[in-house]
């Protein structure tokens, strides 16, 4: 029987952050994309002491993991994780997912699964990016249309100078959509 | 280019935990979970490849004292010394082996090493409070730490949380990303602490309180404490029945 989820608390910054956490490929990858944001609370205000973590596949749609039935595909890690600062803000430096096999043959669009953690969280909660410039992929994409239409939006990122903008909203107005995993 | 796919991926699947198990987001009694549980419904996520799959963080991770948090040092840190071990398991009791185990929690008096923390306990100079290990092949894992205080937080008048290490595990799989609490037995504090007493379920409860191990104390060292990890077990998918069985 599993063992019960408890909130990471406010401390999670003494033992959860790594230097390397941001950056899921080096700085100066070619091709490397910058995803930030900001996690808000219930009344907007900027949450200190969160972390976000991310899983995705490499940009062919491959993953370093043996339960891939395609086969692994070693060398990419595909995780990242960053503490938010006193701001609410993170940062990930990665390369974009590609697309990937579903349900019933049809295709994902391109996604990152992402997890929040914070004090006031009792559970970790889950949810994914989606990149704007997919519009067919999105369009077609199983998981996106089982969300409530005026709610998608929640999961699509904006696209930025460097790369993009995700903002988490844990609670309220425009709410974002949290998966049960 | 997108990889060739073939129209039947078998992949494993995940048991979903039972109703009880883990605490409800808007759990009242803890005051912070006020504006930051999500409102809306969660949706469900069928588990696809990016869930069925995750990071498997090596060795790399890894320096010579991450797994005795009393080494890390000049001295030794003040306290009772203990030695906090286990297995990280899947609900079927497989262990989980080559999987990253962070923990972190304050010192002897109740202190974390955190600029937040402020209460008037003492830091230690040699106690960060953090560690990292790696199970071996059958899942197991071993740390040598010092046994966490109890500390006063603002939560409700006069609350102290109970003595407890944070333990952050990754499993096999997204779907089984965990992070929890270990508790010690026979805590007095248990009966006013809003974030033990958020697990709907007695038995679930029950299974985040370490179990005292005299066996494997060590003489003249350490005292030893027991903690299993249980994450999710898989389901047999019907795609894994073509063996042939036993008559």
């Amino acid at each position: 029987m599993t063992t019960p989820s408890q909130t990471v608390g406010p401390y999670l910054a003494i033992g959860l952050p790594w230097e390397d956490g941001p950056t899921v490929v080096p700085e100066g990858t070619e091709g490397a994309v910058r995803i930030r944001g900001t996690v808000t609370d219930g009344e907007g205000n900027p949450v200190p002491d969160a972390m976000i973590e991310t899983w995705q596949a490499d940009p062919q749609g491959r993953f370093d993991h043996p339960d891939d039935p395609r086969g692994r595909v070693p060398g990419f890690r595909g995780f990242g994780r960053c503490p938010t600062k006193p701001d609410g803000s993170y940062e990930i430096l990665t390369l974009l997912p590609g697309a990937i096999p579903g349900e019933n043959g049809e295709m994902q669009a391109p996604h990152i699964d992402v997890s929040v953690f914070a004090r006031g969280l009792l559970n970790r909660v889950v949810t994914r990016i989606y990149f704007p410039e997919n519009t067919e992929a999105n369009a077609a994409d199983a998981v996106l249309n089982s969300v409530p239409e005026d709610r998608r939006g929640t999961l699509i990122a904006a696209k930025t100078d460097d790369g993009y903008r995700f903002d988490v909203r844990l609670q309220g107005g425009a709410e974002t959509v949290f998966f049960d995993v | 280019m997108a990889a060739p796919t073939s129209n039947k991926l078998i992949l494993p699947r995940y048991r979903r935990d039972p109703e009880g198990t883990h605490p409800p987001l808007d759990s009242p009694g803890y005051r912070s979970t006020a504006l930051r549980h999500p409102k809306q419904p969660l949706v469900l996520l069928p588990q696809m490849l990016t869930e069925v799959t995750g990071p498997l963080l090596g060795p790399g991770r890894l320096g010579e004292f991450d797994n005795d948090l009393t080494r890390q040092h000049a001295e030794e840190p003040q306290g009772q010394r203990i030695l906090v071990h286990g297995r990280l398991l899947d609900g079927d009791g497989r262990g989980i082996p080559n999987s990253l185990i962070e923990i972190w929690q304050a010192n002897a008096g109740g202190r974390y090493r955190h600029i937040g923390d402020n209460w008037p306990a003492p830091l230690d100079p040699n106690f960060d409070g953090v560690g990292r290990t790696i199970t071996d092949s059958e899942g197991r894992y071993e740390f040598i730490t010092i046994k966490p205080g109890a500390y006063p937080w603002k939560n409700h008048d006069n609350a102290w949380r109970p003595a407890h290490i944070h333990f952050s595990v990754f499993g096999q799989a997204f779907t089984q990303r965990l992070v929890t609490q270990m508790y010690f037995p026979d805590d007095p504090l248990f009966f006013q602490d809003p974030i033990f007493n958020s697990i709907p379920d007695e038995k679930a409860r029950q299974r985040m309180i370490s179990r005292f191990d005299y066996s494997r104390t060590i003489d003249h060292w350490a005292l030893a404490f027991e903690f299993d990890i249980v994450v999710r077990g898989r389901e047999q998918s019907v795609f894994e029945n073509e063996e042939e069985e036993d008559e």
